[in-house]
């Protein structure tokens, strides 16, 4: 059943044959195409719970990010994922927020993480962290022992 | 003299600051609020008793988990998983373990399987209580709150004799589990589960058809199962909508293929219906539990593999080869071949999802954990708009939002 679905999958994205990891559909897609694939996903593939987005730091590549969302669907009970690249000068995809309420949420996350930029997600305060948090500490070129300017030393306090 | 101490700027920016409509005000609660348990803060615009709108706020329990697991091995990150949900860390480890078994393509043993599905159940009973007791003893119920607490004691404390915390088990292990069950723990369970339908029971009696329960818990919060699945609510929040949908029946793991068992929904999707799911999951837990007791065969917990078992400690006293796999173990990590993989359990608040890409070697390139609380989080300001400010109590209270699955 998940066979037959991933194959029509396949078949509308032209591939020629299913990319599938450990049970999950892949998908490769162009940052200006997310959000028509997104859209395909949802409304003639039933993917309809966002689930998760986050990127994967490739300091060494170029382009540098991949973003990378997971979709389910609550009628076949699939996952799809979907990978974009976007480099490091302009890190910016479109935001899905119109489409699912909950990727408000998780877009806030990875962009406080990673400093995607979700274009047209007007709410991306962070989440997490707090407002004045320098850098973006999930990149590979953040340092582990990194520290902040805003809070204030112990020593102040005798 | 004490020097004055420099002005911190507000962590939060809230998302509105003025009010909307006249004689309207906007109030703060938490991050540390008796009522909210949990470290959370809610910025609402009240008009008299009733919320206009919300801004929830997490994060002050972030502790870097993502950005930590990138500097730890496979192995050392078992103990971090159990603190994110840590009313139930086993389910954790387990949804962490698979997942890096499914990137090693490691078939876990059969003894092993069961355990791991019992112990899920157990500890998806222990999460449960923890949350319909918080959220009754807010509501008043001191009485209900005692009975499950008293209930949860006794399994902490069965988890304890068999994993040695009560609470950051750190029990799983890639490739199987730590250690077999003690002698006479299973007799143990059964006792604790015959007192879990009594004290269930009592429970029921006292709260279910309680006026005032019903008045504060009916028809509050509602959500559709369109707007859960928008909003992205899974587990027992999505069920109570009347959407019958649990990653054990629809993506079978562990032993849940072959088990029997039903999946509890509610009709209205409002808090009484979160409360009542929960209870009847407890149920359905305790079944799964006693029919994966009577499929427990001897034999072994974790598999035969050196890429990621310890060898026994008399072959690493006797042999260089056992020596070596073992230091080698300990100090580089389990080998896990490149690869990425997203595997989700059903957590007792929804779907717990780990996404891990690795580059080969001992230490994962990325961590991410797909956790339900912070999703729910999320879409929290959806349940307590348009609800009165008591309410955001009880519905908080209802989602179960685990500070450190939620923040990381």
């Amino acid at each position: 059943m998940a066979a037959a679905l991933f194959d029509r999958i396949a078949q509308a994205f032209g591939l020629e044959a299913p990319e599938i990891a450990h049970g999950v559909f892949v998908l490769h897609t162009e940052a200006a195409n997310l959000e028509a694939s997104v859209r395909r996903l949802k409304d003639e593939f039933g993917f309809d719970l966002f689930l998760d987005v986050t990127a994967v730091d490739w300091p060494d590549r170029q382009p540098r990010f991949d973003v990378v969302y997971h979709f389910y669907s609550t009628r076949d009970f699939v996952r799809v994922r979907l990978k974009t690249r976007v480099p490091e000068s302009d890190p910016t995809v479109s935001t899905l927020v119109h489409l699912y309420g909950s990727a408000a949420c998780m877009e806030r996350e990875c962009h406080e993480m990673y400093g995607i930029h979700f274009a047209g997600n007007n709410d991306l305060r962070p989440m997490l962290l707090y407002e004045g948090f320098v850098g973006h500490p999930l990149r590979k070129d953040y340092p582990k022992t990194q520290e902040q300017p805003l809070v204030a030393y112990r020593e102040n306090h005798p | 003299m004490r020097p004055p101490s420099p002005v911190l700027p507000n962590p939060i920016r809230p998302a509105f600051t003025e009010g909307s409509t006249p004689g309207s005000m906007i109030i703060n609660i938490g991050p540390s609020h008796p009522a909210t348990h949990g470290t959370i803060q809610i910025v609402a615009e009240i008009s008299g008793e009733r919320v206009i709108r919300s801004d929830v706020h997490c994060g002050y329990l972030h502790r870097g988990f993502e950005k930590e697991c990138e500097a730890h091995n496979w192995h050392n990150l078992i103990p971090y998983t159990d603190r994110l949900n840590y009313c139930s860390g086993l389910i954790n480890n387990f949804a962490y373990c698979e997942a890096v078994e499914k990137l090693m393509a490691i078939e876990v043993p059969r003894r092993a399987v069961l355990l791991r599905t019992l112990l899920s159940e157990y500890s998806r009973i222990a999460d449960h209580l923890t949350c319909v007791a918080a959220a009754l003893m807010e509501l008043g119920a001191m009485t209900a709150f005692l009975y499950l607490i008293t209930l949860r004691d006794w399994i902490y404390e069965h988890l304890a004799d068999l994993t040695g915390a009560r609470l950051t088990h750190s029990y799983g292990r890639i490739g199987g589990l730590a250690r077999d069950l003690p002698e006479g723990w299973l007799t143990r369970l059964s006792w604790v589960l015959d007192q879990m339908d009594t004290y269930l029971g009592r429970v029921h009696g006292l709260v279910d058809r309680n006026r005032i329960f019903i008045d504060r818990m009916r028809d509050i919060a509602v959500l559709t199962p369109a707007e859960a699945i928008h909003w992205g609510y899974t587990g027992p929040v999505l069920r109570s909508t009347g959407a019958p949908r649990d990653l054990r029946k629809d993506t079978p793991y562990l032993a849940y293929g072959e088990l029997d068992f039903e999946v509890p929904v509610g009709i209205k999707g409002d808090n009484y219906d979160r409360y009542y799911v929960r209870m009847c999951e407890m149920d359905e837990s305790a079944h799964l539990i006693r029919q994966c007791v009577a499929r427990l065969e001897p034999g072994p917990v974790m598999v035969d593999d050196p890429r990621c078992a310890l060898p026994d400690k008399a072959r690493v006293y006797s042999e260089i080869e056992s020596l070596i796999n073992h230091f080698k173990l300990v100090v580089d990590g389990p080998q896990v071949p490149p690869g990425e993989v997203y595997s989700a359990q059903e957590g007792p608040n929804g779907e717990l999802g780990f996404y891990i890409v690795s580059v080969g070697g001992g230490t994962p390139w990325k961590i991410h954990v797909r956790a339900p609380s912070f999703v729910h989080v999320g879409g929290m300001s959806k349940m307590l708009d348009g609800y009165q400010l008591a309410d955001i109590v009880p519905t908080f209270g209802s989602v179960n939002m685990i500070g450190g699955e939620c923040d990381r």
